[in-house]
Formats: structure tokens, C-alpha cells, sequence
């Protein structure tokens, strides 16, 4: 088991034809994901390394019977691309596309609440990877393999590097929920697939400076998380009013500050680590 | 981006927002002749990002041109809250009988956007909502529904506004959901929203932040940007595209991936206790796939900065590969001294998941003495403490 993405994940990929989707598709193909399908208006009939590609997703799914799709059009393209994702019913979208407009996110984030049958996870994100199974985004397929261990992050670099950190222990799902200021799934969304799913023993949550995502991820834990939850936060040394990087990495006057999230996890049971990897010793601990 | 008082006016105007209209003036010659041209009664106001001007006396009534040239003088290079006052805006001072508020805003807790409304106006709203949270008004706005009529009807009963000016706020805010929308703005705020003894609503002072992503499609925006207040390595570091934020420590800091970045800053700076409070000199994104050549820029960047005494490089290859991020580093430092600026800080680098092997090699290899390659972060980030402070 794992969540959002396993062996019958069928993945689409909008932008395919583009470099960074072809090379990321080659990535995906080569970390055992069944990539199925491409999406580019316009290249409908064309193949890429073998995988036919589609004018709409519409198309695509219905020739293919996809059921994830994986974003990498540019900025300006990503609003409609998810839009056309949704109305063709796929259950996942996964955006990994960096630098779109927040009113484009507000509104197919909407689009898609109303619709009810598409999650999206992004944008700015690295995507996800259930090792073993299936790889949709651009997180390295072979740092580690499938294991116990579910973890959510806002940052893709610290999901490797927790990946890596407990490469022998192994993980079940790797979520990169991306560091937008408004994002398709949570670290709430996460948590609650986790804590259903039986093959994850122990939760690992990396959260970053922005917003009260982690608070309320908190508040959640304190309720419905029965497994240990283990915390890292980034951005203790980040001034007042400056975005770190992330669009959604920034203080706001006292809100938003690594030590608030911080006191918030460790309040409701959760181990926070003060480095990566004393939080990586920390699961350790928990799984001996 | 966030918007000097003047710009946001601009904005609101061009979307039919009611404002009285004013100069922005570099000199007190200047403000001196908007007022002859304005006459009678007008109020000279500090332009500066930041809030309490006030209080920090940024805002005064001239009821003469010479008046509003001595007012200008003394409001001219003030500094409020760490800003340095370099423009001002004059304008016709407007009777007020009633001050309200009046907001719309990305909520990013509930992944949508939120009007606020209030009849207290005039005050910093975070103390209105502290002392006095059932006089704001919270109400959600659907991204895709907008700021309908209905809406705003909605927010204005919400608010509790009086029936005389009802009307008029329910078109102000109509126009205002306009000015966030069409110009990708994530904060429209209006504060006060005045009334006039004859009944008029206008607003008087606004407040407004640009969403950065959304500039491309914005070209008129580009006139807004003033870096007169940025720093300039920073000013540097956005012309060579890259993600950089200027700190108060020691230490420069360049990673891949916002979050390790940040994550390295908090290390260094916990290692730093150690040796007297040493600090990350800066935060520096060289993102993810980085080549040889923005690595040579990153190091640029952070070598060219004077407080630096020590650099750390802190890399986990994803879909970098280790011997490009190596490769570039060793460039760099070439480059440098191509250039008679050879290097002359020592580099601490840390390097590990994709091609780490080979990116080790590359580095043990350089011969370049002031690179000392360090297996872990905790450890590197000691090492780079250590060697910041001298000791």
C-alpha cells in the first residue's frame, strides 16, 4: 500500500513534448512508472520514446484510461492545463510547474473543489513517489526504496534529503506538497492518508516558515493521528517580510515563524528535530 | 511587490476607484508648487513602505504653499521604521467626518480570498481586530465567483456601514475586487475610506501588494519597481537571476532547493552559537538542475560581499548531478582569479546524493587549498562557523 500513487497508477504527462517533460518523462519510465500517455495541443498522433501523444487529456484518457496526471507546462499555460485536467475526471493532477500567478491556483484550486473528482497537489512542487510502485514528478526514483516511512514536505530537496537520510529504512509515499502559498493538498491531506494507510508505520512532516499550515496540521494530528508524527521546520533564521525561495515562504509581522510551528507540533506529540537529521534520528528511534 | 501609497492610488483610479488625486514630489521646491497648483488646504504625506508614518511625523496639513515647502523639508530623508523618506505625495486635504476600512486579500488558509470591512477606520486594523473583532467584518470571496453585487452587499451589511453610504460602497467594493484580480495584487487595502461632509466616499490612503509571479503579464507594472530602498548585492543577484536575500551575519550560504537553503541557514546558525554568534551572511537558491555557470554566479555573488568571512556550499543532488555543482565551484573560483579577484575566503562545501562520488573526486582533486569538502551538514556547518570566526 502507499497513498495517492501506486501500482495502478496509470500517469499522463501535459507538456511532455517539452525538454523539461520529456527529460522528466524518461526519468519517471526509468524509475518503473507506467507512463501511458502525453498531452501537448497540437502534437496529437507524435510518440515520445513509444508513448503516444495526445491533443487533449480528454482524448488521452479515453485511449489510455489514465488516471494521474503530471503538469509541467509553463506558467502562463498551467490555469487552463489543470482546468482540462479536472473536466476530464482525472482523480490526481499533480503541478509541478514553478512561478504561477496565485489568482491562476485560486482559481482551478476552486475549480477543482467544485468539481469534486480531481485532488491536485502543487503547484511548485516536486510531485510524488511511492518506491517501487510509481513516480509522478520529478523526485529521484533511486535515493531509496519502499519501506515504512510516509512523509510530507513542503520543500523538494529536504524530501530528498530525508529520502536519503533513511535510504536502508524506506518509505511507503514521498509527498512533495510544494511551497506555494495556496496548494491543491495539505499537510492535513497527507496526514489523514498516512494514518489509513497500513503500511506506514511512522509520519515525517517537514514544514517551513508562511502561512498556519503546520499549526492547523497540528490541530488535526491532535485529533485523528494515532501514529508518531516526527516534525522538521526550516526557517528559523528567516527575517521579518522577506520571501525565502518559496512564494509562500515569508513572515508576516509575528505570523508564519518556525518557532510558532514548531511549539504547535511539539504541543500535540509531535518530535520535532532541530536539524534534518537529528529528525531522521528521531524516526529511527521510534522504528527500533 | 508591494506599492508606495501614490501607486496603489493609481491603481484604484485606474479602476474607477474614488481618490483625490495628488503630486508626488522628490523636493520641497516641488511640493511647494503642487500646493500653489492644488491651493488651499493640503496634506504633504511621506511615501514609504511601511506603516505608522503618522505617528513617525510622515503626515502633516500645509494650509500654505510655504508651509507645505517646510513641511516637505523636514519629511524628506526622515527615516521611519528603517525606510529613508525619498518622495512625497501632495494632495488636497479632504474634510473627513468618518473614517472606515475596507479590504480584500489572499487567504491562504482557506486557499481562496477574504474581504474585510469595518466601520473603525483609520486605525492600524490589527488593532481593530484585537481589541475590537466584532466591529471587522470577515467575509469569503470565491475565486471564481468574484466580488459579485450580491457580494459586496453582503460584506457593506456585514460591516454594519450606514444606509447613506451603502450604495457607494458596494461599487467601491466591486472596484476594488477589480484592482486585485486585473492587476494580480494579493493585498488591496483602503484605510481609511473616507466620507466628506457632503456625503462623498473617497479613498484616502491605499495599500497594495503585486503578486511577483504574475508579472509577465503585466508589463505596465514594471514602472513600479523601485530599488531604491534594495540592497545592492541583492539588486546584483536578481539581474543574474538569482534567488538571494541579504542577512546580518558572517557566513555565506548557497544551496539548491529553498527549504535545504533555509534548513542551512538554521544549522549555521545553531553551529554558530559556538563561536560567538556567528550568522548566515545571506540565503542563496542556486535551484534545482543548476549548472556550472550559475554556480560561478552564486559564488560571485556571495564572495563580492564584504561581510562574508566564510562560505558554505550545501548541495543535495536531486536532479542536480554532484560533478556539475563541483565542476561549477571549481570554475568559479578560476574565473575569479582570471578575473584579479582570485578567492581568498575558504569554501566548505557539502555535497551528496546524485553523481556524489564523482563530485567528491572532482573537488579532493582541484588542488584549490580553500576548498575543505566536509562528509555531513551538521558537520559543515561547524566547520564554516568555526572558520567564520577566525578560530
Amino acid at each position: 500500500m502507499a497513498i495517492f500513487l501506486d501500482d495502478n497508477s496509470k500517469i499522463l504527462v501535459q507538456g511532455m513534448t517539452g525538454s523539461e517533460g520529456t527529460k522528466h518523462t524518461r526519468r519517471m519510465v526509468a524509475s518503473g512508472t507506467n507512463v501511458v500517455a502525453g498531452v501537448t495541443p497540437g502534437k496529437g498522433g507524435k510518440e515520445v520514446d513509444g508513448i503516444p501523444v495526445f491533443n487533449s487529456v480528454q482524448e488521452a484518457v479515453a485511449a489510455t484510461g489514465a488516471n494521474v496526471s503530471v503538469v509541467f507546462v509553463p506558467p502562463k499555460f498551467t490555469k487552463g492545463a489543470v482546468i482540462e485536467a479536472v473536466d476530464a475526471q482525472v482523480p490526481l493532477c499533480v503541478v509541478i510547474t514553478e512561478g504561477v500567478p496565485v489568482h491562476d491556483t485560486a482559481y482551478f484550486f476552486q475549480y477543482a473543489q467544485n468539481a469534486g473528482t480531481t485532488r491536485v497537489i502543487g503547484p511548485n512542487c516536486p510531485g510524488l513517489i511511492s518506491p517501487g510502485k510509481s513516480n509522478a514528478g520529478i523526485i529521484p526514483g533511486d535515493i531509496t526504496q519502499s519501506g515504512r516511512i510516509g512523509l510530507v514536505s513542503k520543500s523538494g530537496t529536504l524530501t530528498y534529503q530525508m529520502m536519503f537520510e533513511l535510504r536502508d529504512i524506506g518509505f511507503s509515499t514521498c509527498v512533495g506538497i510544494g511551497g506555494d502559498p495556496i496548494i491543491g493538498t495539505t499537510h492535513i491531506d497527507a496526514l489523514e492518508a498516512f494514518q489509513n494507510d497500513p503500511n506506514t508505520e511512522v509520519i515525517v512532516m517537514i514544514g517551513e516558515i508562511g502561512g498556519d499550515a503546520e499549526e492547523r496540521a497540528a490541530a488535526f494530528i491532535k485529533d485523528n493521528v494515532t501514529k508518531p508524527v516526527v516534525g522538521y521546520v526550516a526557517g528559523f533564521t528567516a527575517p521579518e517580510g522577506k520571501t525565502m525561495g518559496h512564494a509562500g515562504a515569508i513572515v508576516s509581522g509575528s505570523s508564519g515563524t518556525a518557532a510558532a510551528k514548531q511549539s504547535a507540533l511539539e504541543a500535540v506529540g509531535v518530535k520535532v528535530g532541530k536539524t534534518p537529521s537529528e529528525a531522521a534520528r528521531l524516526v529511527r528511534e521510534l522504528l527500533k | 511587490m508591494d506599492l508606495y501609497e501614490y501607486q496603489a492610488k493609481e491603481l484604484f483610479a485606474a479602476h474607477q476607484v474614488p481618490v483625490v488625486p495628488g503630486v508626488v514630489c522628490t523636493t520641497a521646491e516641488e511640493a511647494k508648487a503642487a500646493a500653489e497648483k492644488i491651493g488651499g488646504l493640503v496634506v504633504v504625506k511621506a511615501q514609504v513602505k511601511v506603516g505608522g508614518r503618522g505617528k513617525a511625523g510622515g503626515v502633516k496639513l500645509a494650509k500654505t504653499p510655504d508651509e507645505a515647502f517646510e513641511h516637505a523639508t523636514n519629511i524628506l530623508g526622515l527615516d521611519i521604521k528603517g525606510h529613508t523618506v525619498r518622495k512625497i505625495l501632495v494632495a488636497a486635504a479632504a474634510d473627513i467626518e468618518t473614517e472606515y476600512y475596507v479590504s480584500f486579500l489572499l487567504d491562504r488558509t482557506n486557499r481562496s480570498f477574504l474581504a474585510m470591512a469595518s466601520v473603525e477606520g483609520g486605525m492600524e486594523i490589527e488593532e481593530v481586530a484585537a481589541t475590537k473583532p466584532e466591529a471587522l467584518a470577515k467575509i469569503r470571496v470565491d475565486a471564481i465567483e468574484g466580488c459579485t453585487k450580491e457580494k459586496a452587499t453582503e460584506i457593506v451589511e456585514a460591516a454594519n456601514f450606514p444606509a447613506d453610504v451603502r450604495d457607494q460602497i458596494v461599487d467601491i467594493l466591486q472596484n476594488l475586487w477589480n484592482v486585485l484580480v486585473k492587476e494580480d495584487a494579493t493585498l488591496v487595502e483602503v484605510n481609511p475610506l473616507a466620507k466628506t461632509p457632503e456625503g462623498v466616499v473617497l479613498a484616502l490612503d491605499g495599500k497594495v501588494s503585486l503578486d511577483d509571479n504574475a508579472s509577465y503579464r503585466h508589463e505596465a507594472h514594471e514602472a513600479l519597481v523601485d530599488n531604491s530602498e534594495t540592497d545592492p548585492i541583492e539588486l546584483r543577484a536578481t539581474q543574474l537571476d538569482l534567488n538571494y536575500v541579504k542577512l546580518d551575519g558572517e557566513v555565506g550560504i548557497i544551496g539548491n532547493g529553498a527549504g535545504l537553503v533555509m534548513s542551512t541557514l538554521d544549522v549555521v546558525a545553531y553551529a554558530g552559537e559556538e563561536f560567538g554568534g556567528v550568522k548566515p551572511a545571506n540565503f542563496l537558491d542556486i535551484g534545482g538542475g543548476a549548472s556550472a555557470q550559475v554556480m560561478a554566479n552564486g559564488l560571485d555573488i556571495v564572495l563580492g560581499d564584504p561581510d562574508v568571512k566564510a562560505v558554505f556550499v550545501n548541495v543535495f543532488g536531486g536532479i542536480t548531478a554532484c560533478d556539475a555543482v563541483a565542476n561549477g565551484i571549481v570554475q568559479a573560483v578560476a574565473m575569479l582569479a582570471e578575473r584579479g579577484e582570485p578567492v581568498t575566503k575558504p569554501i566548505v562545501c557539502r555535497i551528496d546524493g546524485n553523481n556524489a562520488a564523482e563530485g567528491r573526486r572532482i573537488l579532493d582533486e582541484s588542488g584549490i587549498a580553500l576548498i575543505e569538502r566536509v562528509e555531513t551538514m551538521d558537520d559543515a556547518a561547524r566547520r564554516v562557523a568555526q572558520l567564520a570566526a577566525g578560530k
